[in-house]
């Protein structure tokens, strides 16, 4: 497979000046993943495929994957270890090219079978983290996670042999998707492209994912990569916006209009990717056509931007960030035992999170303006410390915190559902 | 999902993401309990949630307590009565979406909980 390096595909998309427009697309089933890839190289946009995988394999359950192929069972995703090389790389005969470099993309903790199985197919680019793929997602010890990351870091660089430079994004601007005050987002997502840097990448892309306030996202993709230019001084790198990934609005109408935001929130804060979220996002895993419709949808809204200006209204999101990353790495010269450290010591502390690993003490909340906020900074070492001295988030509360933007695109503001009368018949079984 | 059921009184052992079945099994054998609550979004719940339940509804200290799932079940998004059919005589007590709704369904069922443990 003659593919080009997945960053040079992106620099080369950033200097014509087009956004590189990319899907999350898996299926079980590899003519259903062929005829995925091919409507993503086909749509009328700048794109890049994706392979998902599905949740058994992220989990490193193969064999639940295997018997869910045999039984016929949906798949969350593709199931790149449990199908053979054979069949894979029959999926992906004539897709991967010079004008389409494809990305595998999962959510493990543990990936080397993942990484190892990528390298055997000829797959250079993929993404994830040492802490960005453990603490949401699933209940592995970070530090087996660190040393599994640190493997598959070394198997992915050693495919530069094979003549492409390999290539790796961090999910870390995106932890748990919402309510992660952006500082720390932006902080999480450098202190990874470093770690991937120090275990041999040279071509990395660093990511954020949309939140709630534009002004507030656009301060934080700033940030990002003004520490990225110190921080990667000698790497390829660029920066990669998510689509909003929380409570998704369930209108059409809704999911296009927030998926628009993102698209021009990219061009104007001169992200060089985005990851699309479709109109069917609320209920279910799209089908390829409506990926298809995001993916054009975002080129168009992308086209029709401006390059905002290199002055942001600074709220502090640059200098929160850096006083993290430098404490930090402040901790340690691996940037590995560096982040695991400071899990410990709570100076990186992932509000919501329930790993086991994290400290659990910071807190945050969405404000009236729509700007994410600290509620508790916990030990996070950051120059204004702010302690929670009301009562608990209530449930309510938080939920309302969760289904802001829902509420916001669908168009209107929902009554709170009143519960049926007592008795009513959802018990069935007693 | 834990400040809602802590909210009406309750206190929760939150086992987090990715819940192995033996630790499942384990806590729910080795701990009184008066509610099992399994919350899903990945798509799988019809094929995992199935499986778990049996072998919750097969230790004979489970056979009578509530055991209560929600989210987004299958991949293709409502999975219609067939599956919540399917999870029912799995061994659910209930079988709850992802809408305000069953946020709302799912808060009383709560409370009639509590009421009939604090009898």
């Amino acid at each position: 497979m003659s593919a080009r390096a997945f960053g040079r595909f992106v620099a080369d998309a950033r200097a014509a000046g087009r956004l590189v427009v990319q899907p999350r697309m898996g299926f079980g089933s590899p003519e259903r993943m062929r005829a995925g890839l091919t409507a993503t190289k086909r749509a009328s946009a700048t794109t890049v495929g994706t392979i998902t995988l599905d949740s058994y394999t992220r989990l490193g359950d193969h064999g639940a994957a295997g018997r869910a192929l045999a039984a016929g069972a949906d798949l969350n995703g593709y199931p790149i270890v449990a199908h053979d090389t054979g069949t894979t790389g029959a999926m992906l005969a004539g897709i991967v090219d010079e004008t389409f470099p494809v990305q595998v993309r999962h959510g493990s903790p543990a990936p080397e079978l993942i990484f190892r199985r990528l390298c055997d197919l000829g797959l250079t680019a993929s993404e994830g983290g040492p802490v960005s793929y453990c603490l949401p997602y699933g209940r592995v010890p970070l530090a087996e996670s660190r040393r599994s990351w640190q493997r598959c870091c070394e198997l992915l660089a050693s495919a530069r042999e094979s003549g492409q430079e390999p290539h790796l994004e961090t999910f870390g601007g995106c932890m748990l998707g919402q309510l992660c005050p952006p500082g720390l987002l932006v902080a999480v997502s450098l202190l990874e492209g470093m770690f991937f840097r120090q275990n041999g990448l040279r071509s990395v892309s660093l990511s954020y994912a949309q939140q709630v306030s534009q002004g507030q996202d656009e301060e934080a993709l700033h940030a990002l990569r003004r520490l990225a230019a110190r921080f990667l001084p000698d790497v390829d790198w660029h920066v990669v916006l998510y689509a909003y990934m929380g409570v998704y609005p369930r209108t059409v109408a809704g999911a296009a209009a927030l998926l628009a935001e993102a698209a021009r929130l990219a061009v104007r804060a001169g992200a060089e990717r985005l990851i699309v979220k479709t109109a069917a996002e609320s209920a279910r895993i799209p089908t390829i056509t409506e990926n298809v419709a995001a993916l054009e949808h975002a080129a168009r809204e992308a086209a029709a931007e401006g390059k905002g200006s290199e002055e942001v209204t600074e709220t502090g999101i640059h200098a929160e960030a850096l006083a993290i990353v430098e404490a930090v790495l402040g901790l340690d010269g691996d940037v590995g035992k560096a982040m695991e450290q400071a899990f410990h010591k709570g100076y990186l502390d992932i509000p919501y999170c329930l790993h086991p690993d994290n400290a659990g003490q910071a807190s945050s909340y969405l404000d009236s303006d729509d700007r994410l906020q600290w509620r508790d900074t916990g030990r996070l070492p950051v120059a204004v410390p702010r302690h929670d001295s009301g009562g608990h988030l209530g449930a309510a509360e938080l939920l309302d915190c969760l289904s802001r933007v829902r509420r916001r695109f669908d168009g209107f503001d929902q009554e709170p559902v009143e519960a049926p009368g007592a008795g009513a018949g959802w018990e069935v079984r007693r | 999902m834990q400040l809602l059921i802590e909210e009406s009184g309750h206190e929760v052992r939150n086992l987090g993401p990715c819940v192995p079945d033996d630790l499942l099994v384990r806590t729910a054998v080795g701990t009184p309990t008066d509610l099992i609550v399994m919350s899903t979004v990945n798509g799988h719940g019809l094929t995992d949630g199935a499986r778990v339940v049996r072998l919750l509804r097969g230790e004979p200290a489970l056979r009578d307590v509530p055991i209560v799932i929600g989210g987004k079940l299958g991949v293709a998004g409502d999975s219609g009565p067939e599956g919540v059919q399917a999870l029912l005589e799995a061994g659910f007590t209930a079988v709850f979406g992802d809408d305000e709704v069953d946020v709302a369904l799912f808060g009383a069922y709560i409370d009639s909980v509590a009421a009939r443990v604090s009898r």
